[in-house]
């Protein structure tokens, strides 16, 4: 094993995080305007009124300035995973790099294609097949978030595959088990309906503007009665689509649930945290309160984690030292377990490289006694494998209190749209006007709980971060941190003036 | 069909078909090779508004098969994508910053408002086409050259060269002669390209003096490239090779890819079927008036990367070797995904020629009338 400094491991993270964030702005407005855009246009194609024809362009203007920075800050991730976490794609490329691949077989082109048509087409090609490019672009956009989520999803819970210790790799066993993940599936509806809320609400952001200035106020109107109805729709199916996504996590990633609720102590009929105040100065087993200040709906907890009254859930207590009465293995244990499951693999390596089969076949044979645990053999102590617990409780908290806001932000418009009231509602329109804000911040704050709730792990239970990084130096890794820091925020500021830009211009610029 | 295919054959198709999407990209380059001419051959407005959004409508596909590259290197030779993306980190990490600055700039070069102004934009499509190709260059040299890591038993890459104490991460690779002229001539193969591709994409009859400087510059860059070009051809035929026994023994061999390429006669007839295609298009687009040119030069040079791609894999090669650590190279079966994967895959890569047959009729809808300057000039135009 190479050592690495934790120095390093930490800088690659943040670079990971720095840019799959940044990435993040880009993508859900892609996701969700494509298809407003789409659903803009056909409504042009079906009433041939020019004033949609006018609405579809200007939306798909913002579109454009918006998209080509997201494909700016997507590639350097792709490669990253080479460039900074070269262990772990060898170690699992077999699997996660299928649907890489297959992601830009089916979708980039999609996207990049039509893409030329939808800007450029509108005196090349008929009305009609403008439109269906407009659709292209959407369903390629969001079939790019079909396999990155794939890959995302195998990492929270891996699936259908198996270790090979001959090449010191895991290789895949079953495609459709990796495709169909649970996890996978529940990703991708809740993130990308998450993405279609954004977008609804950013078009409810740049149209009460205009109404609160008094510009534009035809186009204004019209634009928000669709995203209302399209940012309804979605917002609901974003609270199921989570609750969905919290159960799976309950299953799967128990210890990232805990962090989630700040819950250390586990019990039946746990209660679900609807706020509070986290005790920093808490640590794993000691006596302290886990809150300072906390508000909570008991029974709850138990109910969403394991769809049963009563059930019980278990704490960061639980999971890190055990809890025999109710069946949990400690972190302790899995450790111990993961340690032997090292040991035989290295005598597993030493005897083939020495050509001497016996002692091979009998190292492996111990070493499949406890393969399962072999990511936990790399853990220094039980309490590494705890996440950051305040981070992931307030991200996850400040995600699920604007997800239960969003129905009620978006019906309010659409009551008042439908009655033509909109505009007399002056109360109304700050709101609209704050609500892209906060759908960004909730989409952020619940990658933040995705993420930061898997640490240490790279993949869940299999290979902690620290075995995943690229050996690098940590002056280099800090060097292109700060130069994607830089281009990134540079390049955003740009796009953000330019969009102002457009928007103060208006749709009849167009 | 496919269950059928045994490991080593599902190996070799895999190398061919990244190759293809390789190849495929560096005859997409004729984007960033127009975005290096454009401040030399545009000397009014209209011309370089013409220029870019002549490239504009085809960067993406460029840049979607890089994507598209690295995604399936990844997929299938995931051992060369963490091997070389992780141990050569400062090349591929210059090469993407080199695509970031360039994807944006299309699109924000003309906006108002856009705080750095066009210049800026323009110089960064510059250095996408300068700098960036030269890089992917010197990269793929070092399938020749080799590289100077070395895997653990983990298959863990550790980078070995030292400058001053400095670990350069693959940047040493700009050190040796062969691959920056592979470097140089990819750069000026790329002006070709992208030449030849204005003079088939632009309405040419309003910029009739711009007309003039593309064809001349097709023929200055074309005779920039050859000293490149016979440099490289030479050297691989004369070079040492990374040979791989029975047992897997990686040694160096003399005349290697010469008698590859004698081993392997189809990819000689690529080489010199696509170095003809490559000049006839050039004498087509220089000096006979014609605008066809870039089909022929582009399968050209399609065929070209085939071969140079292709050559220092197959054979008993190592094509990602180490130089440090000569049993530590990289060779199509020690290095690819399981076979079970492998078909996954395959099954996958039918969709491809759907996939080519769409963007090809797209292509041909919407370039079925030459860009004119009103198109360009167009408040939709880039
Ligand atoms: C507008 C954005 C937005 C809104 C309003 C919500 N979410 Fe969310 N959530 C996301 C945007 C998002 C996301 C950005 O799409 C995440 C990050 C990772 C992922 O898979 O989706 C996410 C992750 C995420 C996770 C973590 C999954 C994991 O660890 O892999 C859970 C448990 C929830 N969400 C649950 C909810 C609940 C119960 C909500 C209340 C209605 C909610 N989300 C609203
Ligand atoms: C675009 C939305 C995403 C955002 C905002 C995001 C955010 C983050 C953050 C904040 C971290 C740092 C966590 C920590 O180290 O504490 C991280 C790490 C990481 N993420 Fe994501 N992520 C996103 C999508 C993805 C996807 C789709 C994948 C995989 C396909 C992925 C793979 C990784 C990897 C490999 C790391 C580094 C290792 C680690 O720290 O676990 N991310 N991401
Ligand atoms: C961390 C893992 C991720 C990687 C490696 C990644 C990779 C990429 C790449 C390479 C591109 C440019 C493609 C092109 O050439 O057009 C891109 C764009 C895109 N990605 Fe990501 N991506 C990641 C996360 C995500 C997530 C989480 C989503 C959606 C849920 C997403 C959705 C998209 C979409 C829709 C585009 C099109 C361009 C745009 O939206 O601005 N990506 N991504």
């Amino acid at each position: 094993m190479i050592d690495v400094d934790p120095g390093l491991v930490d800088w690659s993270r943040a670079q990971f995080a720095l840019t799959a964030m940044y990435h993040w702005i880009f993508v859900p407005l892609t996701l969700g305007l494509s298809f407003l855009c789409a659903f803009y246009e056909t409504i042009y194609l079906k009433t041939g009124n020019e004033q949609w024809k006018n609405i579809t362009r200007f939306w798909m203007t913002l579109f454009g300035i918006n998209f080509a920075i997201g494909v700016a800050t997507g590639i350097i991730l792709e490669f990253e995973f080479g460039t900074n976490w070269s262990n772990y794609s060898w170690m699992v490329g077999d699997i996660f790099g299928a649907p890489l691949a297959i992601e830009g077989i089916f979708a980039f082109f999609m996207e990049a294609s039509f893409f030329a048509v939808m800007f450029f087409g509108w005196n090349r090609v008929s009305k009609g097949f403008h439109c269906f490019s407009t659709w292209m672009v959407a369903i390629g956009a969001n079939l790019s978030a079909v396999w990155i989520l794939v890959a995302n999803g195998w990492m929270q819970n891996p699936v259908g595959m198996a270790f090979n210790p001959d090449k010191a790799r895991f290789e895949m066993q079953n495609f459709a088990e990796v495709v169909f993940n649970p996890v996978a599936v529940s990703k991708f509806t809740h993130t990308s309906s998450s993405g279609f809320v954004m977008a609804s609400a950013f078009v409810l952001t740049v149209s009460c503007w205009y109404l609160i200035k008094r510009k534009h106020i035809d186009m204004a109107k019209k634009s928000i009665v669709v995203a209302s109805v399209f940012g309804l729709v979605a917002s609901i199916f974003v609270a199921f689509t989570g609750d969905e996504h919290a159960y799976g996590v309950a299953q799967k990633q128990p210890m990232k649930l805990a962090a989630m609720e700040g819950l250390y102590k586990g019990e039946r009929g746990a209660g679900l945290v609807a706020m509070g105040i986290v005790n920093s100065a808490k640590d794993p087993g000691d006596v302290q309160d886990a809150f300072l200040f906390e508000v909570k709906i008991p029974q709850l907890l138990s109910l969403l984690a394991n769809r049963k009254l009563g059930s019980f859930v278990p704490g960061i207590d639980d999971l890190v030292f055990g809890n025999s009465s109710e069946n949990v293995m400690g972190v302790n244990t899995m450790m111990e377990k993961g340690k032997l499951a090292l040991a035989d693999l290295a005598a597993f390596k030493k005897a083939k490289k020495n050509k001497n089969e016996q002692m091979a076949a009998d190292a492996l044979q111990r070493f499949d006694v406890n393969r399962e645990f072999m990511g936990y053999g790399y853990l220094t102590t039980p309490e590494e494998a705890v996440p950051p617990v305040s981070t992931v409780f307030y991200n996850f908290h400040i995600m699920a209190v604007l997800g239960s806001l969003f129905p009620v932000i978006f019906g309010t418009f659409l009551f008042f749209s439908l009655k033509g009231q909109v505009t007399e509602k002056r109360w109304l329109l700050p709101v609209g006007l704050f609500s892209a804000l906060l759908a960004f911040l909730a989409g952020q704050a619940g990658w933040i709980t995705a993420e930061v709730g898997r640490q240490p792990w790279a993949i869940q239970g299999l290979m902690p971060v620290k075995v995943a990084t690229t050996n690098l130096s940590v002056t280099s890794v800090q060097i292109t941190f700060f130069m994607f820091a830089a281009v990134f925020t540079l390049l955003l500021i740009a796009e953000i003036s330019i969009m102002l830009k457009q928007i103060a211009i208006g749709p009849e610029g167009h | 069909m496919i269950s059928n295919l045994d490991y080593v054959t599902l190996q070799q198709l895999w190398w061919v078909l990244c190759s293809v999407v390789g190849a495929l990209f560096l005859f997409l380059t004729f984007v960033q090779g127009g975005q290096t001419l454009l401040w030399q051959m545009a000397k009014k407005k209209t011309e370089s508004a013409m220029i870019i959004n002549s490239l504009g409508r085809k960067w993406e596909l460029t840049f979607t098969t890089l994507v598209l590259f690295g995604g399936a290197l990844f997929a299938s030779f995931p051992k060369f994508y963490a091997t070389s993306f992780g141990g050569a980190y400062w090349v591929w990490i210059l090469i993407l910053f080199t695509f970031v600055v360039q994807a944006v700039s299309y699109e924000y070069r003309k906006k108002p408002a856009n705080v750095w102004g066009a210049k800026t934009y323009e110089l960064f499509l510059f250095i996408n086409g300068s700098v960036g190709i030269l890089l992917i260059g010197a990269a793929v040299g070092t399938f020749y050259t080799g590289s100077n890591f070395s895997l653990n038993d983990m298959n863990q890459v550790t980078w070995e060269y030292t400058l001053g104490g400095v670990n350069l991460r693959g940047l040493e690779a700009a050190f040796s002669f062969f691959n920056l002229s592979l470097g140089l001539f990819l750069v000026f193969n790329a002006r070709v390209l992208g030449a030849l591709y204005l003079l088939n994409n632009l309405d040419l009859g309003a910029v009739a003096e711009m007309e003039k400087r593309l064809r001349k510059a097709v023929w200055t860059n074309f005779v920039c490239s050859l000293p490149f070009l016979l440099y490289v051809v030479v050297a691989i035929l004369l070079m040492k090779g990374f040979h791989v026994d029975e047992n897997g023994t990686v040694s160096m061999v003399t005349f290697k890819y010469f008698s590859n390429l004698l081993a392997l006669p189809h990819l000689f007839v690529m080489l010199l079927g696509g170095l003809v295609l490559v000049i006839l298009g050039v004498m087509s687009g220089a000096f006979k008036g014609g605008t066809k040119g870039i089909w022929s030069a582009g399968l050209g040079t399609v065929l070209v990367g085939l071969c140079v791609l292709c050559l220092p894999a197959f054979n008993s090669t190592a094509f990602y070797p180490s130089k440090f650590d000569l049993q530590s190279s990289l060779t199509i079966y020690n290095a690819s995904s399981s076979q079970f994967t492998l078909a996954t895959m395959t099954y996958v890569a039918l969709a491809i020629p759907f996939v080519l047959a769409y963007i090809a009729y797209l292509w041909q809808q919407m370039d079925s009338r030459k860009l004119t300057t009103s198109d360009a000039m167009d408040h939709e135009a880039y």
